[in-house]
């Protein structure tokens, strides 16, 4: 676990050594607030609550989120920096994990900084801080899942356009396989267990279950599943693709 | 101690390495030679652990590399070719950050931090990003990392590569005192390296080992190797001398270079011609203003045999 997290303290370092997250956290915060006051319409609604905030996150995550993975493993294969990692002592998982740490402290923080959205609806009423902690819990897995996603996609494309695109895709298809435009695609041919299965794999039913304050021990186990799952898979590609 | 047995890469259909069986001791400095795309870095990264080999084994000190390739890594220090490492961060960073992943720690951590920034120059550079430092510094900044934790053996690829003259002679002496207790492979392209700081080289040629043999024995298969030269007065003097040098038992052929007036003699099987040179020049009464015996040339060697493919 140690060289796990001296590989996440590498990253996390890395991030702050570039414009990127400086770039990152204004945008993603600028356009958080657009969504949130136009989009939304937080002040019209008239009601003290983050549920407009919620509702765009993880159509802003979509966007953004992928921006961030698509470096992970894509840059250390360009700059061969990958050579130097893999003939350290040091396994798969621990530099899997690593990377992925540092990543998801980095959105978590980004997430975090929008707390003058929490204030603001503290000052105009009496919101339910319960429930929009437990939103603010969903954000942070719903990153997760993205990012562990986007890790994966990262580590089998050299190009990091093309892994910021096809992470993009499956993310959309994650986000909304609950949905007939999914649903309608594995409807006319797979079974009906199947169809069922993969309407229960959609992030946005999870993710909106927990962001309304429900918080059901089943959808935080089905996001941490779903990063465990795409990492393990992040590290079979690593293990089959590391020197190409 | 590193001991391959029929090591073999494919990449699809191309065939990088070939069944390539060799072992370096400790205390040995072992020169990996040959022409670009041979399968001299395929070679070091799957020492390295970077590289999955297609067959075959590697062991490095005790540990086979497929069996516990971490415990191999731990005892391995490694510079990938063109040196990688992380531009946006400092040398300083990125010592620490080896030092951390490789578990140093105490007041043994900081002499070897010490020790390796004191040998490698890199005092003035620490808190400079590593990607704005010149392709010396890099390389330093490569081996540092590659020699941080000690490692008992070490796998350079192409370590003075982009160093000057200065750099290249303080990275061989670094070279040379480590060499005493550690098994170090370098690849290079400098011949005249091989003959500074190995002990034994190895020619490779399309996956092929060509040559495993002392940089010594190399240079007996010159085709210069013990050839002699004679600087002599005058024009005709070089054919009468050209004629009689032709003569002799042991003279293989013989070239004449009329602008500088001098004549040199190819000896065969580099056997040793000087003398019944000297004698024949002596007798004759030669007007000789230079008499001079070659040695072997790595260069001429290195070319013969990777053209030809065989073992010469």
């Amino acid at each position: 676990m140690n060289i796990a997290m001296a590989i996440a303290r590498r990253e996390f370092r890395g991030y702050f050594g570039t414009p990127l997250a400086y770039v990152f956290i204004v945008i993603y915060l600028a356009l958080t607030g657009w969504f949130t006051f136009y989009l939304g319409g937080l002040y019209e609604r008239n009601q003290a609550d983050l549920l407009p905030f919620f509702n765009y996150q993880p159509w802003l995550f979509l966007i953004l989120i992928p921006a961030i993975s698509m470096r992970l493993w894509a840059e250390e294969r360009k700059s061969g920096s990958i050579e130097l990692l893999m003939t350290l002592p040091i396994s798969l998982w621990q530099a899997v994990a690593g990377k992925f740490i540092a990543a998801w402290l980095f959105t978590t923080i980004a997430i975090c900084l929008t707390f003058p959205l929490w204030i603001t609806v503290n000052y105009l009423g009496n919101p339910d801080n319960g429930a929009i902690l437990t939103g603010y819990i969903g954000c942070i897995l719903l990153a997760g899942a993205f990012l562990a996603i986007g890790s994966c996609i990262s580590a089998a494309n050299r190009n990091q356009v093309v892994a910021f695109i096809i992470t993009i895709v499956v993310c959309f298809i994650f986000l909304l396989s609950g949905f007939p435009m999914v649903l309608d695609f594995f409807s006319g041919w797979a079974p009906r267990s199947i169809v069922e299965a993969v309407a229960g794999l959609s992030f946005l039913s999870h993710f909106t279950s927990i962001s309304k304050g429900v918080v059901d021990l089943r959808d935080v186990v089905y996001f941490l599943l779903i990063i465990a799952g795409w990492l393990q898979a992040n590290t079979l590609i690593l293990d089959m693709k590391k020197d190409s | 101690m590193i001991e391959t047995r029929d090591l073999t890469k494919h990449y699809g259909s191309l065939v990088a390495v070939d069944r390539l069986s060799f072992q370096v001791e400790p205390g040995e400095v072992l020169g990996f030679l040959g022409p670009n795309g041979a399968g001299k870095s395929t070679t070091m990264r799957m020492i390295a652990g970077f590289v999955a080999p297609t067959s075959g084994s590697i062991i490095v000190g005790e540990h086979d590399l497929s069996v516990d390739p971490l415990a191999a890594k731990r005892i391995i220090g490694y510079l990938p070719e063109g040196a990688p490492s992380y531009g946006d961060m400092t040398p300083g960073d990125f010592l620490n950050f080896i030092a951390d992943v490789r578990d140093l720690k105490g007041t043994y951590r900081q002499q070897r931090l010490d020790d390796v920034i004191d040998r490698l120059h890199l005092e003035k550079v620490l808190t400079q990003r590593i990607e704005t430092l010149s392709k010396g510094f890099k390389r330093r900044v490569g081996l540092a990392q590659a020699i941080l934790h000690d490692p008992a053996v070490l796998i350079l690829d192409e370590p003075t590569d982009g160093l000057d003259p200065n750099q290249k002679h303080e990275v061989r002496a670094l070279i040379d005192t480590m060499s005493a207790d550690k098994t170090i492979i370098i690849s290079t392209h400098i011949l005249e390296e091989v003959d500074a700081v190995c002990d034994r080289a190895l020619i490779i040629a399309n996956g092929h080992l060509i040559v495993d043999e002392t940089p010594e024995q190399l240079l007996q298969h010159s085709r210069s190797n013990n050839a002699v030269t004679l600087k002599l007065g005058n024009e005709q003097q070089c054919s009468a001398a050209a004629a009689t040098l032709e003569a002799m038992i042991d003279v293989d052929h013989v070239d004449i270079n009329s602008n500088t007036s001098e004549v040199t003699a190819y000896a065969k099987d580099g056997a040793f011609i000087l003398q019944n040179i000297a004698v024949a020049a002596h007798e004759r009464n030669w007007e000789l203003l230079d008499l001079n015996q070659a040695s072997g040339r790595l260069d001429e060697v290195f070319r013969d045999v990777t053209r030809s493919g065989d073992t010469p």
